[in-house]
């Protein structure tokens, strides 16, 4: 160790150079393009009853939505503008345009997105940390006793990717002795389970991505997740998976909010109805989703469920599935 | 780099089989590196629009934002683990038996534990306890119960190490316990223990990575999500290479850094840095003598 | 690598320096990432993630072991390796029958420390999907609905049982090898 001291000034070099790509990343957040300038007419700031919902988060002016920030198509960090992009950010502008008036995109300046992860959304609702969820959140009843729904706003449903050419794989039943990957803490791997018992579930990572590179490398045989998540990275390597094309779930997305406040439910189910009627979700849906090729469905029925009515009663199959 | 100890000053005969296996292992690391090479590009690993990524000044920021996030947590992390750890280590050489057991407790629990498990502990279990905080508080909750238990045992060697005619001669000028490790012990020992604190910053450095479980916005996390942008055709393993490389440069500069201190303190205090059990980076083996 | 580090050959020194850099700087958590998905992709593979994670984690440690096994070698008296190449020892054999096993001595500490530092790092395995103690920790809160604090209590005990009786040992043997100077 008694090597001469005065070799290698290079290292701090490096030191002083990350440091300036600090300086950099810290200097000029600001100078984001605005993005978005539609030429859509602004909507009139409304008014709501004092103590609601709407009136407090109006009165504070920023709306906090739970969203992911990994999840092509749906709520994903753009690196280039650093903003969440997909179609559960377009909804959230949507609600948050009902709240606020304005543009969509002076509505958008008006929400704080919280990264949300699968394991995390109930947690945030109850602990106030977001005031809504709105992040591929499947309505199911276990939720419902945890938090309250609006929507659905899109129906999915849990679809199996494989290599292309892959026969083997025809339908759920298949997986049977053989190894499927899901996210962390994600309930399709249950519904797996479910339906093909002896199936390997043993494999789990913290994004998609992962899965389906353990599905390049052979690894695992198949992912599970939603279909139009998988339709995702369909289209981002043409020709190296299929879809298997046998839906067995039904993934009704809904916007997760705290439990109990029906005049806050029933506004946003208005405001979603209103957008499909006047065509602001199905602009939603082509400039996010629709971009992976996907023909923009008909919008689904929203449930207005009864909060607190025995759980099992309401929801979760009844809207013609759509795809 | 050769220990002039080790070998002689070679003859003709022995650098000619030097040059040889030279030649010989050069070639074939050369060869294995090609061979890894070939067979990334054929997995089109290699491609231009995989690393375009890596022109994009935007992106860059991106990731320079994931390294502030790191630096951040790392900086908080370090300066609350410096002060629990002093406090640690104070109280593991107090006469005060109880206190002394409780930091001994203290030290020993949290240093035995991985980090990764004091993370989730954090994230999962404190929101149940009524403590709601934001991902970086998590990270930082478990980094400061390993490094404070750590840097304890840095400095309680540190301290050790002085000689015990310090101690003896400030209680002979009249100075109490506290006065004598404050105002003599401490800040000799300080000196000493510089390398080793800095070695423990560089493990803490690494270890805010695994904030991305969480997931806390810093560099490797950026990363991941730069992986799954289809507009730079997904490059996950290219992300992952990137972090790697720039923890590797911040790392090796400061471990650089780390070595110059200690050089320069042996010359100048002609004493030993010292050696502290759980310390992952011991690059520095206590020099004879010097042992604690 | 320590061996690669010290010796004369040039491509082998800068080879084992550039190992132990790349290896020691980078955290765990990115190589066991890059590792399993790249070296796939390097034509190595694919096996299993236990099995990569084992490779990743020796790899790991190994990058410290050499560290600190140089810093053992740099610890012996120069007198020692002369004295072995004044009897007309090669290199190979100074540095194995008489640097190293007097090294080894000085950095049995050291290196325990390292093993059990390689137990708690096993953790970060869980992020490549291995189904060690931190995984399954979270499977049981995530899938059975299981109360978090006392699964990580008991996930706690567990690291404990490891690793607390190997600190107690690695500092017993210490004390008895360490070199009374």
């Amino acid at each position: 160790m008694n090597r001469p001291t005065t070799r290698g000034r290079w290292p701090l070099a490096a030191l002083l150079l990350i440091l300036a790509l600090i300086a950099g990343a810290c200097g000029g957040d600001d100078d984001e393009p605005t993005v978005g300038a539609n030429a859509e007419p602004p909507a009139t700031k409304p008014t709501f009853p004092q103590g609601t919902a709407m009136a407090a988060l109006q009165t504070k002016g920023k709306l906090t939505v739970g969203t992911k920030f990994d999840q092509p198509l749906f709520g994903l960090k753009n690196p280039v503008t650093n903003k969440v992009e997909g179609f559960d950010v377009e909804i959230a502008k949507i609600v948050a345009q009902a709240i606020f008036g304005g543009t969509l995109a002076e509505a958008e300046s008006k929400i704080e997105f919280v990264e949300t992860v699968s394991a995390n959304r109930e947690p945030f609702i109850q602990e106030g940390k977001v005031d809504m969820v709105v992040a591929t959140y499947t309505i199911n009843n276990a939720r419902k006793e945890r938090v309250d729904f609006a929507g659905p706003y899109y129906i999915a449903g849990q679809d199996i990717l494989v290599k292309s050419g892959d026969t083997s794989i025809k339908s759920v039943t298949d997986l049977n002795g053989k190894k499927v990957c899901s996210v962390t803490g994600s309930t399709s791997i249950n519904n797996v389970k479910e339906k093909a018992p002896q199936s390997d579930i043993s494999t789990s990572f913290g994004t998609y991505s992962l899965c389906v590179e353990a599905l390049a490398d052979g690894r695992v045989q198949a992912v599970t997740t939603d279909d139009i998540i998988l339709l995702g990275f369909i289209a981002d390597n043409p020709g190296k998976y299929q879809l298997v094309k046998a839906p067995f779930t039904t993934e009704n997305y809904g916007i997760g909010m705290k439990r109990g406040d029906d005049a806050f439910r029933t506004f946003i189910n208005d405001t979603l109805e209103k957008s499909y009627g006047n065509g602001a979700w199905k602009k939603a849906f082509e400039d996010t989703v629709g971009k992976s090729g996907q023909q923009a469905p008909q919008p689904p029925k929203v449930d207005r469920y009864t909060a607190g009515a025995a759980a099992g009663s309401s929801t979760t199959t009844t809207s013609t599935t759509v795809r | 780099m050769t220990s002039p100890v080790l070998a002689d000053a070679l003859g003709p005969r022995a650098r000619r089989r030097v040059l040889v296996a030279s030649i010989i292992s050069g070639l074939a690391l050369v060869a294995l590196l090609g061979l890894a090479g070939k067979r990334l590009a054929d997995n089109g690993q290699l491609t231009a629009e995989k690393w375009r990524f890596l022109t994009d000044p935007a992106i860059l920021k991106f990731l320079g934002r994931g390294l502030v996030a790191t630096v951040k947590a790392a900086a908080v992390s370090m300066a609350l683990a410096m002060a629990i750890g002093g406090v640690m280590a104070l109280g593991r050489l107090a006469r005060n038996a109880p206190v002394r057991w409780l930091s001994g407790i203290y030290v020993e629990l949290f240093r035995a534990l991985p980090l990764l498990l004091l993370i989730y502990f954090a994230a999962r279990a404190l929101p149940r306890l009524g403590l709601d905080l934001q991902a970086f508080w998590y990270l930082v909750f478990g980094l400061v119960a390993y490094n404070s238990a750590v840097l304890a045992e840095i400095f309680r060697a540190g301290i050790l190490s002085l000689d015990k005619g310090q101690s003896e001669a400030a209680s002979s000028l009249g100075m109490t316990y506290w006065q004598t490790m404050l105002l003599v012990i401490v800040p000799q020992a300080l000196r000493r223990m510089v390398p080793a604190i800095v070695s423990q910053l560089i493990t803490l450095l690494k270890d805010t990575s695994l904030g991305f479980v969480l997931p806390y916005e810093e560099l490797l996390r950026q990363g991941q999500v730069l992986g799954e942008v289809s507009a730079f055709g997904r490059p996950l393993l290219q992300a992952f290479v990137t972090v790697a490389a720039v923890y590797i440069l911040v790392n090796f500069s400061l471990s650089r850094l780390a070595r110059r201190l200690e050089i320069r303190q042996r010359r100048r205090y002609s004493a030993g840095s010292i050696s502290v059990g759980g310390v992952e980076d011991l690059a520095v083996v206590a020099a004879p003598g010097a042992k604690p | 690598m320590a061996a690669c580090r010290v010796s004369p050959v040039p491509p082998l020194q800068w080879f084992g320096a550039t190992y132990v850099e790349l290896f020691r700087n980078a955290p765990l958590s990115v190589l066991m990432l890059l590792f399993v998905f790249g070296l796939t992709k390097a034509g190595v593979g694919p096996y299993s993630f236990f099995a990569s994670a084992i490779v990743v984690l020796s790899i790991y440690t190994s990058a410290f072991l050499a560290e600190t096994f140089r810093a053992g070698i740099n610890t012996v008296a120069a007198g020692q390796a002369e004295a072995a190449r004044a009897i007309g020892l090669t290199f190979p054999q100074t540095l194995g029958i008489v640097v190293f096993p007097q090294a080894l001595r000085t950095v049995v500490g050291p290196i325990g420390n390292l093993f059990i530092a390689l137990i708690k790092n096993s953790s970060i395995a869980s992020v490549i999907s291995v189904l060690e103690l931190s995984k399954r920790s979270n499977l049981l809160i995530d899938q059975q609905g299981v109360s978090p604090i006392p699964v990580f209590l008991g996930a706690a005990v567990a690291y404990l049982i490891l690793t607390l009786p190997s600190g107690f040992l690695v500092g017993y043997v210490e004390r008895k090898v360490s070199i009374k100077r």
